[in-house]
Protein backbone atom coordinates (compact mmCIF):
# COMPACT_ATOMS: atom_id res chain seq x y z
CA UNK A 1 0.00 0.00 0.00
CA UNK A 2 1.57 3.38 -0.96
CA UNK A 3 2.17 5.08 2.26
CA UNK A 4 0.51 8.57 1.09
CA UNK A 5 -2.62 9.30 2.99
CA UNK A 6 -0.90 7.46 6.37
CA UNK A 7 1.51 8.96 8.50
CA UNK A 8 3.62 6.26 9.85
CA UNK A 9 2.20 5.27 13.00
CA UNK A 10 4.61 3.60 14.87
CA UNK A 11 8.40 3.74 13.58
CA UNK A 12 9.98 2.97 17.17
CA UNK A 13 11.97 5.92 17.47
CA UNK A 14 10.29 9.27 18.22
CA UNK A 15 9.50 11.97 15.65
CA UNK A 16 10.99 15.17 16.16
CA UNK A 17 10.07 17.85 14.14
CA UNK A 18 12.94 20.48 15.00
CA UNK A 19 15.21 17.40 13.31
CA UNK A 20 15.79 18.19 10.04
CA UNK A 21 15.17 15.15 7.67
CA UNK A 22 18.65 14.15 5.53
CA UNK A 23 16.77 13.03 2.45
CA UNK A 24 14.43 16.32 2.84
CA UNK A 25 17.67 18.72 2.75
CA UNK A 26 18.98 16.76 -0.30
CA UNK A 27 15.49 17.10 -2.53
CA UNK A 28 14.72 20.10 -1.09
CA UNK A 29 17.92 21.50 -2.37
CA UNK A 30 17.99 19.70 -5.99
CA UNK A 31 14.48 20.96 -6.31
CA UNK A 32 15.34 24.70 -5.04
CA UNK A 33 18.69 24.70 -7.62
CA UNK A 34 16.50 23.43 -10.25
CA UNK A 35 13.60 26.08 -9.65
CA UNK A 36 16.26 28.97 -9.84
CA UNK A 37 18.19 27.35 -13.14
CA UNK A 38 15.22 27.11 -15.17
CA UNK A 39 12.98 29.74 -13.96
CA UNK A 40 15.25 32.11 -12.36
CA UNK A 41 17.95 31.96 -14.91
CA UNK A 42 15.94 31.20 -17.66
CA UNK A 43 12.13 32.50 -17.82
CA UNK A 44 12.01 35.28 -15.39
CA UNK A 45 14.86 36.90 -17.56
CA UNK A 46 12.02 36.46 -20.43
CA UNK A 47 9.48 38.13 -19.30
CA UNK A 48 11.04 40.80 -18.03
CA UNK A 49 12.58 41.37 -21.14
CA UNK A 50 9.49 41.51 -22.84
CA UNK A 51 7.96 43.77 -20.08
CA UNK A 52 10.71 46.55 -20.97
CA UNK A 53 10.31 46.07 -24.51
CA UNK A 54 6.47 46.43 -23.70
CA UNK A 55 6.74 49.59 -21.94
CA UNK A 56 9.69 50.75 -24.47
CA UNK A 57 7.06 50.29 -27.08
CA UNK A 58 4.04 52.17 -25.50
CA UNK A 59 6.44 54.72 -25.03
CA UNK A 60 7.91 54.72 -28.29
CA UNK A 61 4.06 54.96 -29.94
CA UNK A 62 2.90 57.43 -26.77
CA UNK A 63 6.29 59.95 -28.52
CA UNK A 64 5.13 58.98 -32.16
CA UNK A 65 1.47 60.09 -30.92
CA UNK A 66 2.49 63.26 -29.34
CA UNK A 67 4.83 63.97 -33.03
CA UNK A 68 2.01 63.66 -34.88
CA UNK A 69 -0.33 65.70 -32.96
CA UNK A 70 1.89 68.22 -32.81
CA UNK A 71 2.11 67.92 -36.72
CA UNK A 72 -1.45 67.58 -37.19
CA UNK A 73 -1.35 71.10 -35.04
CA UNK A 74 1.30 72.69 -37.43
CA UNK A 75 -0.51 71.68 -40.31
CA UNK A 76 -3.85 72.68 -39.40
CA UNK A 77 -2.35 76.62 -38.42
CA UNK A 78 -1.10 76.74 -41.71
CA UNK A 79 -4.43 75.96 -43.03
CA UNK A 80 -5.94 78.52 -40.84
CA UNK A 81 -3.38 80.88 -42.24
CA UNK A 82 -4.16 79.83 -45.71
CA UNK A 83 -7.48 80.07 -45.58
CA UNK A 84 -7.68 83.94 -44.06
CA UNK A 85 -5.39 84.60 -46.45
CA UNK A 86 -7.45 83.06 -49.38
CA UNK A 87 -10.46 85.00 -48.23
CA UNK A 88 -8.95 88.35 -47.68
CA UNK A 89 -7.61 87.63 -51.50
CA UNK A 90 -11.12 86.90 -52.31
CA UNK A 91 -12.68 90.03 -50.47
CA UNK A 92 -9.73 92.39 -52.38
CA UNK A 93 -10.88 90.82 -55.74
CA UNK A 94 -14.32 91.28 -55.29
CA UNK A 95 -13.71 95.03 -54.07
CA UNK A 96 -11.84 95.79 -56.68
CA UNK A 97 -14.33 94.02 -59.47
CA UNK A 98 -16.77 96.39 -57.96
CA UNK A 99 -14.86 98.78 -58.48
CA UNK A 100 -13.87 98.42 -62.28
CA UNK A 101 -17.36 97.59 -63.42
CA UNK A 102 -18.25 100.98 -61.72
CA UNK A 103 -15.62 102.55 -63.53
CA UNK A 104 -17.03 100.86 -66.86
CA UNK A 105 -20.20 101.63 -66.31
CA UNK A 106 -19.40 105.18 -65.85
CA UNK A 107 -17.30 105.38 -68.89
CA UNK A 108 -20.22 103.76 -70.78
CA UNK A 109 -22.89 105.98 -69.92
CA UNK A 110 -20.36 108.94 -70.62
CA UNK A 111 -19.78 107.60 -74.24
CA UNK A 112 -23.43 107.15 -74.91
CA UNK A 113 -24.20 110.60 -73.86
CA UNK A 114 -21.63 112.14 -76.32
CA UNK A 115 -22.58 109.42 -78.99
CA UNK A 116 -25.80 111.02 -78.49
CA UNK A 117 -25.11 114.23 -78.40
CA UNK A 118 -23.49 114.35 -81.61
CA UNK A 119 -25.94 111.86 -83.08
CA UNK A 120 -28.35 115.25 -81.81
CA UNK A 121 -26.36 117.90 -83.08
CA UNK A 122 -25.49 115.97 -86.28
CA UNK A 123 -29.20 115.76 -87.42
CA UNK A 124 -29.97 119.68 -86.16
CA UNK A 125 -27.02 120.59 -88.47
CA UNK A 126 -28.68 118.43 -91.25
CA UNK A 127 -31.94 119.60 -90.80
CA UNK A 128 -30.53 123.14 -90.84
CA UNK A 129 -28.75 122.88 -93.72
CA UNK A 130 -32.27 121.13 -95.25
CA UNK A 131 -33.90 124.59 -93.85
CA UNK A 132 -31.21 126.72 -96.08
CA UNK A 133 -31.75 124.75 -99.14
CA UNK A 134 -35.59 124.83 -98.66
CA UNK A 135 -35.23 128.62 -98.42
CA UNK A 136 -32.99 129.13 -101.02
CA UNK A 137 -34.98 127.32 -103.22
CA UNK A 138 -38.63 128.28 -102.26
CA UNK A 139 -37.11 132.02 -102.70
CA UNK A 140 -35.45 131.42 -105.82
CA UNK A 141 -39.18 129.99 -106.96
CA UNK A 142 -41.05 132.85 -104.99
CA UNK A 143 -39.65 135.25 -107.29
CA UNK A 144 -40.32 133.57 -110.31
CA UNK A 145 -43.32 133.65 -109.61
CA UNK A 146 -43.49 137.01 -108.66
CA UNK A 147 -42.03 137.98 -111.88
CA UNK A 148 -44.85 135.18 -113.34
CA UNK A 149 -47.28 136.88 -112.05
CA UNK A 150 -46.89 140.22 -112.23
CA UNK A 151 -46.37 139.71 -116.11
CA UNK A 152 -49.25 138.20 -115.92
CA UNK A 153 -51.05 140.66 -114.10
CA UNK A 154 -49.61 143.39 -116.13
CA UNK A 155 -50.54 141.65 -119.30
CA UNK A 156 -54.13 141.11 -118.96
CA UNK A 157 -56.34 144.01 -118.82
CA UNK A 158 -57.94 144.02 -114.99
CA UNK A 159 -60.77 145.91 -115.64
CA UNK A 160 -62.98 144.19 -113.59
CA UNK A 161 -63.15 142.23 -109.91
CA UNK A 162 -64.29 139.67 -111.52
CA UNK A 163 -61.24 138.87 -113.96
CA UNK A 164 -59.20 140.03 -110.76
CA UNK A 165 -59.97 136.89 -109.13
CA UNK A 166 -59.89 134.84 -112.26
CA UNK A 167 -56.19 135.73 -112.43
CA UNK A 168 -55.92 135.19 -109.09
CA UNK A 169 -57.31 131.54 -108.78
CA UNK A 170 -55.68 130.28 -112.30
CA UNK A 171 -52.33 131.33 -110.49
CA UNK A 172 -53.28 129.42 -107.15
CA UNK A 173 -53.94 126.44 -109.51
CA UNK A 174 -51.23 126.82 -111.25
CA UNK A 175 -49.71 127.21 -107.79
CA UNK A 176 -51.11 124.11 -106.59
CA UNK A 177 -50.36 122.02 -109.59
CA UNK A 178 -46.88 122.91 -109.68
CA UNK A 179 -46.26 121.99 -106.15
CA UNK A 180 -47.90 118.56 -106.72
CA UNK A 181 -45.73 117.70 -109.41
CA UNK A 182 -42.93 118.32 -107.37
CA UNK A 183 -44.05 116.32 -104.72
CA UNK A 184 -44.29 113.57 -107.36
CA UNK A 185 -40.87 113.61 -108.06
CA UNK A 186 -39.27 113.90 -104.66
CA UNK A 187 -41.78 111.58 -103.42
CA UNK B 1 -7.64 1.92 6.98
CA UNK B 2 -5.07 4.26 7.43
CA UNK B 3 -6.05 6.87 6.66
CA UNK B 4 -9.04 6.54 9.09
CA UNK B 5 -6.48 5.53 11.68
CA UNK B 6 -5.08 8.95 11.17
CA UNK B 7 -7.61 10.92 11.53
CA UNK B 8 -8.74 9.22 14.44
CA UNK B 9 -5.90 8.72 16.26
CA UNK B 10 -5.05 5.29 16.78
CA UNK B 11 -7.32 2.86 18.78
CA UNK B 12 -9.15 3.23 22.13
CA UNK B 13 -12.51 4.82 22.49
CA UNK B 14 -10.96 8.32 24.86
CA UNK B 15 -10.60 10.80 22.02
CA UNK B 16 -6.98 11.51 21.36
CA UNK B 17 -5.75 14.83 19.82
CA UNK B 18 -3.43 14.26 16.54
CA UNK B 19 0.16 14.79 17.49
CA UNK B 20 3.60 15.02 16.25
CA UNK B 21 2.93 11.82 14.73
CA UNK B 22 0.70 13.59 11.63
CA UNK B 23 3.82 14.66 10.29
CA UNK B 24 5.55 11.20 10.24
CA UNK B 25 5.69 10.09 6.76
CA UNK B 26 7.94 7.02 5.79
CA UNK B 27 8.88 6.25 2.31
CA UNK B 28 5.71 6.06 -0.09
CA UNK B 29 6.22 2.57 -1.58
CA UNK B 30 6.68 0.61 2.48
CA UNK B 31 8.48 -2.54 1.51
CA UNK B 32 10.00 -1.03 -1.88
CA UNK B 33 13.15 -1.05 -2.47
CA UNK B 34 16.54 0.59 -0.36
CA UNK B 35 17.25 3.61 -3.06
CA UNK B 36 13.16 4.87 -2.97
CA UNK B 37 13.73 5.24 0.73
CA UNK B 38 14.22 8.78 0.51
CA UNK B 39 10.44 9.16 -1.62
CA UNK B 40 8.27 10.44 1.12
CA UNK B 41 4.84 12.76 0.92
CA UNK B 42 7.08 15.86 1.68
CA UNK B 43 9.89 14.81 -0.28
CA UNK B 44 7.09 14.12 -3.35
CA UNK B 45 5.53 18.16 -2.01
CA UNK B 46 8.49 19.41 -2.88
CA UNK B 47 9.07 17.98 -6.42
CA UNK B 48 5.28 18.50 -7.18
CA UNK B 49 5.61 22.22 -6.43
CA UNK B 50 8.83 22.76 -8.31
CA UNK B 51 7.07 20.86 -11.17
CA UNK B 52 4.20 23.49 -10.56
CA UNK B 53 7.06 26.34 -10.42
CA UNK B 54 8.50 25.53 -13.57
CA UNK B 55 5.76 24.33 -16.05
CA UNK B 56 3.57 27.30 -14.89
CA UNK B 57 6.24 29.80 -15.85
CA UNK B 58 6.97 27.67 -18.60
CA UNK B 59 4.00 28.00 -20.08
CA UNK B 60 3.78 31.63 -18.84
CA UNK B 61 6.89 32.83 -20.21
CA UNK B 62 8.39 30.02 -22.26
CA UNK B 63 7.32 32.14 -25.39
CA UNK B 64 6.42 35.95 -24.22
CA UNK B 65 4.45 38.10 -26.43
CA UNK B 66 4.46 41.66 -26.60
CA UNK B 67 0.64 41.75 -26.59
CA UNK B 68 0.36 38.52 -23.55
CA UNK B 69 -2.56 36.39 -24.44
CA UNK B 70 -3.93 33.66 -21.77
CA UNK B 71 -0.87 32.06 -19.11
CA UNK B 72 1.06 34.66 -20.16
CA UNK B 73 -1.51 37.09 -17.92
CA UNK B 74 -1.67 35.55 -15.65
CA UNK B 75 2.20 35.16 -14.94
CA UNK B 76 2.40 38.77 -15.32
CA UNK B 77 0.48 39.71 -12.41
CA UNK B 78 2.37 36.85 -10.56
CA UNK B 79 5.40 38.51 -11.69
CA UNK B 80 4.36 41.84 -11.28
CA UNK B 81 2.91 41.48 -7.75
CA UNK B 82 6.73 39.98 -6.06
CA UNK B 83 8.17 42.92 -8.15
CA UNK B 84 5.93 46.04 -6.73
CA UNK B 85 5.41 44.30 -3.32
CA UNK B 86 8.58 43.00 -3.02
CA UNK B 87 11.29 43.58 -4.86
CA UNK B 88 11.20 47.10 -5.99
CA UNK B 89 9.98 48.10 -1.86
CA UNK B 90 12.69 46.56 -0.90
CA UNK B 91 15.84 46.94 -3.21
CA UNK B 92 14.88 50.19 -4.98
CA UNK B 93 16.44 50.33 -8.24
CA UNK B 94 18.31 46.86 -7.67
CA UNK B 95 14.54 45.06 -7.57
CA UNK B 96 14.44 44.20 -10.84
CA UNK B 97 17.69 42.45 -11.06
CA UNK B 98 16.90 40.17 -8.35
CA UNK B 99 13.39 39.11 -9.57
CA UNK B 100 14.48 35.72 -11.19
CA UNK B 101 16.00 34.82 -7.07
CA UNK B 102 12.54 36.06 -5.34
CA UNK B 103 9.89 34.98 -8.05
CA UNK B 104 11.25 31.60 -8.12
CA UNK B 105 11.55 31.58 -4.10
CA UNK B 106 8.47 32.84 -3.76
CA UNK B 107 6.36 31.04 -5.70
CA UNK B 108 8.34 27.97 -5.15
CA UNK B 109 7.72 28.07 -0.92
CA UNK B 110 4.10 29.09 -1.53
CA UNK B 111 3.06 26.26 -3.92
CA UNK B 112 4.58 24.35 -0.81
CA UNK B 113 2.61 25.62 1.40
CA UNK B 114 -0.04 25.66 -0.48
CA UNK B 115 0.04 21.92 -0.44
CA UNK B 116 -1.39 22.28 3.19
CA UNK B 117 -4.85 22.83 1.57
CA UNK B 118 -5.09 20.34 -1.33
CA UNK B 119 -6.87 17.46 -0.86
CA UNK B 120 -4.82 14.17 -0.60
CA UNK B 121 -1.24 16.03 -0.70
CA UNK B 122 -2.45 17.45 2.82
CA UNK B 123 0.73 18.74 4.19
CA UNK B 124 3.04 21.79 3.92
CA UNK B 125 6.12 20.59 2.68
CA UNK B 126 7.54 23.54 4.66
CA UNK B 127 6.26 22.69 7.80
CA UNK B 128 9.28 20.07 7.78
CA UNK B 129 12.02 22.01 9.09
CA UNK B 130 14.11 20.48 6.44
CA UNK B 131 12.70 22.38 3.66
CA UNK B 132 12.97 26.13 4.89
CA UNK B 133 16.54 25.24 6.34
CA UNK B 134 17.00 24.84 2.84
CA UNK B 135 15.87 28.19 1.51
CA UNK B 136 17.36 29.89 4.68
CA UNK B 137 20.46 28.97 4.47
CA UNK B 138 20.95 29.64 0.64
CA UNK B 139 19.68 33.13 1.23
CA UNK B 140 21.61 33.54 4.29
CA UNK B 141 24.87 32.17 1.88
CA UNK B 142 23.96 35.00 -0.66
CA UNK B 143 23.37 37.50 1.73
CA UNK B 144 26.99 36.66 3.44
CA UNK B 145 28.76 36.02 0.48
CA UNK B 146 27.12 39.62 -1.30
CA UNK B 147 27.95 41.67 2.10
CA UNK B 148 31.78 40.26 1.80
CA UNK B 149 31.74 41.19 -2.20
CA UNK B 150 30.15 44.73 -1.97
CA UNK B 151 31.39 46.08 1.55
CA UNK B 152 34.43 44.24 1.99
CA UNK B 153 35.30 41.45 4.66
CA UNK B 154 35.83 44.22 7.22
CA UNK B 155 33.68 46.75 5.93
CA UNK B 156 30.74 44.19 6.23
CA UNK B 157 31.30 43.42 9.67
CA UNK B 158 32.22 46.70 10.91
CA UNK B 159 28.58 48.09 9.51
CA UNK B 160 26.78 45.45 10.95
CA UNK B 161 28.16 46.21 14.52
CA UNK B 162 29.19 49.11 14.30
CA UNK B 163 26.46 51.86 13.04
CA UNK B 164 27.72 55.14 12.63
CA UNK B 165 26.12 58.10 14.77
CA UNK B 166 25.24 57.00 18.17
CA UNK B 167 26.84 57.43 21.40
CA UNK B 168 30.65 55.63 21.81
CA UNK B 169 29.19 53.55 24.84
CA UNK B 170 26.30 52.00 23.35
CA UNK B 171 28.50 50.50 20.80
CA UNK B 172 29.63 47.80 24.18
CA UNK B 173 26.08 46.61 23.85
CA UNK B 174 24.63 47.57 20.44
CA UNK B 175 27.92 45.46 18.90
CA UNK B 176 27.29 42.12 20.33
CA UNK B 177 23.87 41.89 19.73
CA UNK B 178 24.07 43.51 16.10
CA UNK B 179 26.32 40.83 14.85
CA UNK B 180 24.22 38.44 17.01
CA UNK B 181 20.92 39.06 15.46
CA UNK B 182 22.41 39.30 12.28
CA UNK B 183 25.33 36.52 11.40
CA UNK B 184 24.02 34.28 14.39
CA UNK B 185 19.98 34.38 13.87
CA UNK B 186 18.77 35.64 11.04
CA UNK B 187 18.85 32.16 9.35
CA UNK B 188 17.00 30.48 12.29
CA UNK B 189 14.54 33.00 12.54
CA UNK B 190 14.03 33.07 8.89
CA UNK B 191 13.91 29.40 8.79
CA UNK B 192 11.77 28.71 11.57
CA UNK B 193 9.13 31.68 11.21
CA UNK B 194 7.88 29.73 8.11
CA UNK B 195 8.17 26.18 9.99
CA UNK B 196 6.43 27.44 12.90
CA UNK B 197 3.73 28.73 10.92
CA UNK B 198 3.27 25.68 8.46
CA UNK B 199 3.96 23.36 11.66
CA UNK B 200 0.93 25.33 13.68
CA UNK B 201 -1.51 25.63 11.27
CA UNK B 202 -1.26 21.75 9.99
CA UNK B 203 -1.65 20.69 13.44
CA UNK B 204 -4.94 22.91 13.79
CA UNK B 205 -6.54 21.93 10.89
CA UNK B 206 -6.24 18.07 11.76
CA UNK B 207 -7.11 19.21 15.63
CA UNK B 208 -10.50 19.98 14.17
CA UNK B 209 -10.64 17.85 11.21
CA UNK B 210 -9.86 15.46 13.90
CA UNK B 211 -12.68 16.58 16.41
CA UNK B 212 -15.04 16.56 13.44
CA UNK B 213 -14.66 12.59 12.30
CA UNK B 214 -14.50 11.69 16.21
CA UNK B 215 -17.30 12.92 17.18
CA UNK B 216 -19.77 12.48 13.55
CA UNK B 217 -18.36 9.46 11.95
CA UNK B 218 -16.34 7.20 14.89
CA UNK B 219 -18.52 7.74 17.64
CA UNK B 220 -21.62 9.86 16.78
CA UNK B 221 -23.67 10.47 20.18
CA UNK B 222 -26.26 13.33 21.00
CA UNK B 223 -24.31 15.13 23.19
CA UNK B 224 -20.97 14.87 20.97
CA UNK B 225 -22.64 15.75 17.62
CA UNK B 226 -22.36 19.30 18.70
CA UNK B 227 -18.47 19.41 19.14
CA UNK B 228 -18.41 17.23 16.59
CA UNK B 229 -20.15 20.06 14.13
CA UNK B 230 -18.07 22.86 15.80
CA UNK B 231 -15.14 20.88 14.66
CA UNK B 232 -16.33 20.52 11.39
CA UNK B 233 -17.00 24.20 10.95
CA UNK B 234 -13.78 24.91 12.62
CA UNK B 235 -12.15 22.40 9.72
CA UNK B 236 -13.23 24.78 6.97
CA UNK B 237 -12.38 28.39 8.41
CA UNK B 238 -9.28 27.17 9.88
CA UNK B 239 -8.64 25.89 5.85
CA UNK B 240 -9.44 29.11 4.44
CA UNK B 241 -7.64 31.16 7.21
CA UNK B 242 -4.28 28.34 6.64
CA UNK B 243 -4.55 29.59 2.65
CA UNK B 244 -4.46 33.09 3.98
CA UNK B 245 -1.49 32.44 6.31
CA UNK B 246 0.46 30.11 3.98
CA UNK B 247 0.45 33.04 1.39
CA UNK B 248 1.42 35.17 3.74
CA UNK B 249 4.12 33.28 5.33
CA UNK B 250 5.37 33.22 1.57
CA UNK B 251 5.40 36.46 0.99
CA UNK B 252 7.07 37.18 4.32
CA UNK B 253 9.58 34.51 3.39
CA UNK B 254 10.58 36.59 0.24
CA UNK B 255 10.52 39.69 1.82
CA UNK B 256 12.70 39.00 4.21
CA UNK B 257 14.98 37.25 1.72
CA UNK B 258 14.82 40.45 -0.29
CA UNK B 259 15.35 42.80 2.94
CA UNK B 260 18.58 40.73 3.98
CA UNK B 261 20.20 41.05 0.27
CA UNK B 262 19.45 44.63 0.34
CA UNK B 263 21.41 44.65 3.57
CA UNK B 264 24.27 43.23 1.95
CA UNK B 265 24.18 45.34 -1.25
CA UNK B 266 24.22 48.79 0.35
CA UNK B 267 24.97 49.24 4.54
CA UNK B 268 21.76 50.00 5.45
CA UNK B 269 22.47 52.24 8.65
Amino acid sequence: MMNLLAATVAQGEEYSPLAPEPAELVVGSLAFAIVLILVGWKLVPAIRKTLEERTEAIEGGLDKANKRQAEAEAVYKEYRAKLQEAQREAGRLREEAREQGAAIIAEMKEQAQVEARRITEAAQAQIEAERQQAMQSLRAEIGAMSVDLAGRVVGESLEDSARQSRVVDRFLEELEGRARTQEQITS
Amino acid sequence: MSALHLLASGSGDEFEAPGLHIFDWGPIFKDGPAWLEWFTKPTLIVILAALVVIVFSWRAFGNPKLVPKGVQNVGEVAYLLVRDQVARPMLGKDGDRWMPFLFSTFFFVLFMNLAGVVPVLQLPATSHIAIPIVLALAVYLMMLFLGIKNQGLVGYFKNIMFPPGLPKALYLILAPIELLSTIILRPFTHAIRLFANMFAGHLLIAFFATVAWWFLAEKLTPLGAGVGLVGFLMTIVMTAFEIFVQSLQAFIFTLLAASYINSSLHADH
